[in-house]
C-alpha cells in the first residue's frame, strides 16, 4: 500500500508527539482496548515517550487471554476424541488449559489443525464426510462476521458433521464493566479500530455521555496511536467527553452492516465470563437456537470441567490494567512465551508477551550463573 | 487472530453464491471472503481479518489524514522554531543532522534523490 509506509514516517510522529507534550496540562490515564494496539504501543515504546503522569494502560482486548479457562478445557476434550479434527485460529493452540494445551494434545495424537479463515475447517469438514469437524469460534467482534459466515455457510449447504465451540466477546460491556469498577483509574479509551471498522461507534456514545469519558476511535499504525492519543487528551484537557474517529481511512459511524447482520442472525448476546476478569453481562455471544445444531457443546459431552489456574499467575490484574507485567513474579522467569503459565504471555496481542517480545524488563531478571 | 492487515484486491469472483476474491499483502496473495464488502473493484485495497474482507480502505481519507498531520507538523515545527532553545529536546532533526521541515518531507526526500542519483 502506498501510503502505509507513511503512517510509520517518523518525522510525523515525533511532530505528534511534540504537539501532546505541548498541550498536555495535567496527568492522564488512558487505556487502549485492543492488544494489537498495545502491542505497537511498547514495540514503539510509545508509552515511554509520553508526557510524565499520561498513562497508557493496556486493556482486556486480546480474545486469546479472555476465553475462559473452562472453555480451554472443553476445547481439550473435544480435541481428545479420536472422531474429532479440531481446527482453531492458531494463536490458541499454546494456550494453557488445565492441565494441558491444544499444541501438546496435537504432539500426543490428537488431530488438531491451524486453520487461517474459518472457511477453511468448513472445507476440512466437506473433505472429510465422515469424521467430525469442530471449529474454536473465539475472538471480538473482528473474528465474528468470519465465524457467522462460517456457520451459516454450514447451514445452508448441509454440512453436518461441522460444528463450532463458541467463544466470542464484546468490547463495549468489558470497556462500560472497568468503568463501572471502583478501582478505575481509565479516564479516556482508545477503542479497537477494526472492531469499530466491524461496528461502527454507535454503542460507544452513551458510554462516552454517561461516564464522561472520550473514547476515540484508533487504528493500528504508530502514527495512527499516536494521534488518537492526542486526540484523546485533547478532549481531556477541554473537559469533552466525545466519540470522535481517528481512524476515518477504514471506519465508518455505521460500521459493516452487512457484517452486523450476518452476526445477529446467528448469534445472539448473552452473559460471558472472561479469563482473569469474571463474568460481565451481555458481553458475548453465544448460536440462535436455529443455529444450535451446529453446537459443539451440545453435540459432544464433555463431562464435569474443574479448572485450576496457575497461582503465580496475575493475568486478572494484568488484564484489567491494575497492574504491568513488571509487577508479576513469574515474568520472564517462571512464565516466558515458549513457557507460557497465563494467556497474556501466549499471543502476541497479550500485554506480557508485548512486553515480552520488547525485552522489557528482562535484563534484572536474568539469573546469573557464575 | 484479531490483527487485521491492508492488502489490494486483485481477483473478484462469484464461489457457489459466495462472493471470494484474491488480495495481494505485498506479495503475499491469499483467498479472502468479500461477501461483507460487495463494493470493492479491483484495486481497491481492504482490510481482513480471518480471510473475511471488514473494510473497505478509503485512500482518500487516508491521504488526507496524513495531509492534515503533516500540515500540523509543519505549525509544530515553527511553533519548536520560534521558540528556540529551552526546549528539552532538540527540535526535529533530519537523518544527516540538519533541522527537517515539515510537511515538505516527501518533496525534499525527492529532491535529495534527484540531487543525489538524478541525470546531471
Amino acid at each position: 500500500m502506498k501510503y502505509l509506509d507513511e503512517y510509520r514516517d517518523p518525522v510525523l510522529a515525533r511532530a505528534i508527539l511534540d504537539e501532546i507534550h505541548r498541550i498536555t496540562t495535567r496527568p492522564w490515564t488512558l487505556m487502549e482496548v485492543c492488544g494489537g494496539q498495545t502491542h505497537t504501543i511498547v514495540k514503539q515504546g510509545i508509552d515511554e515517550a509520553l508526557p510524565q503522569g499520561v498513562r497508557m494502560i493496556h486493556g482486556p482486548g486480546c480474545p486469546v487471554c479472555v476465553t475462559p479457562l473452562e472453555q480451554i478445557d472443553k476445547a481439550l476434550a473435544i480435541a481428545a476424541r479420536p472422531d474429532v479434527i479440531f481446527t482453531s485460529y492458531g494463536d490458541m493452540l499454546r494456550v494453557p488449559g488445565t492441565s494441558t494445551d491444544l499444541l501438546a494434545l496435537k504432539a500426543r495424537g490428537a488431530d488438531v489443525r491451524i486453520v487461517y479463515s474459518p472457511l477453511d475447517a468448513l472445507k476440512i469438514a466437506v473433505d472429510n464426510p465422515d469424521r467430525e469437524v469442530v471449529f474454536f469460534a473465539v475472538g471480538f467482534e473482528t473474528t465474528a462476521p468470519a465465524n457467522a459466515m462460517a456457520v451459516a455457510e454450514a447451514a445452508r449447504r448441509g454440512i453436518d458433521n461441522f460444528s463450532v465451540l463458541v467463544s466470542h466477546v464484546l468490547v463495549p460491556p468489558a470497556m462500560t464493566a472497568l468503568l463501572d469498577s471502583p478501582a478505575n483509574q481509565v479516564q479516556g479509551f482508545l477503542a479497537a479500530g477494526h472492531v469499530c471498522a466491524v461496528m461502527g461507534w454507535t454503542e460507544y456514545e452513551p458510554i462516552a455521555s454517561t461516564y464522561h469519558v472520550p473514547i476515540v476511535v484508533t487504528g493500528f499504525e504508530p502514527l495512527d496511536l499516536l494521534e488518537g492519543i492526542l486526540m484523546a487528551i485533547r478532549q481531556l484537557e477541554e473537559g469533552r467527553a466525545e466519540v470522535e474517529n481517528q481512524y476515518v481511512r477504514a471506519v465508518k459511524r455505521e460500521g459493516t452492516p452487512l457484517a452486523q447482520r450476518q452476526i445477529m442472525e446467528v448469534f445472539e448476546i448473552v452473559d460471558r465470563t472472561w479469563r482473569g476478569v469474571g463474568p460481565i453481562p451481555d458481553s458475548g455471544y453465544r448460536l440462535r437456537a436455529e443455529y444450535a445444531r451446529f453446537d459443539a457443546e451440545q453435540r459432544f459431552d464433555v463431562g464435569t470441567i474443574h479448572t485450576l489456574e496457575h497461582p503465580a499467575c496475575i493475568a486478572g490484574a494484568i488484564l484489567t490494567g491494575a497492574k504491568v507485567p513488571l509487577d508479576c513474579t513469574a515474568y520472564g522467569t517462571l512464565c516466558t512465551p515458549q513457557k507460557p503459565l497465563g494467556a497474556p504471555m501466549v499471543s502476541s496481542e497479550g500485554t506480557c508477551a508485548a512486553f515480552y517480545s520488547a525485552a522489557r524488563g528482562l535484563d534484572a531478571r536474568k539469573v546469573s550463573l557464575r | 487472530m484479531c490483527l487485521g492487515i491492508p492488502g489490494k484486491v486483485i481477483e473478484v469472483r462469484d464461489d457457489a453464491a459466495l462472493l471470494m476474491g484474491k488480495v495481494d499483502f505485498g506479495g503475499v496473495r491469499k483467498e479472502v471472503c468479500l461477501a461483507y464488502t460487495p463494493e470493492v473493484r479491483l484495486g481497491d485495497y481492504v482490510i481482513v481479518h480471518v480471510g473475511f474482507a471488514i473494510s473497505r480502505v478509503d485512500e482518500e481519507e487516508a491521504l488526507k489524514t496524513l495531509e492534515i498531520l503533516e500540515q500540523m507538523g509543519g505549525l509544530v515545527t515553527t511553533e519548536l522554531e520560534t521558540m528556540g532553545k529551552g526546549m528539552d529536546r532538540p527540535a526535529v532533526l533530519s537523518d544527516d543532522g540538519s533541522p527537517a521541515t515539515f510537511g515538505s518531507a516527501s518533496a525534499s526526500a525527492g529532491a535529495a534523490t534527484s540531487a543525489a542519483g538524478g541525470p546531471s
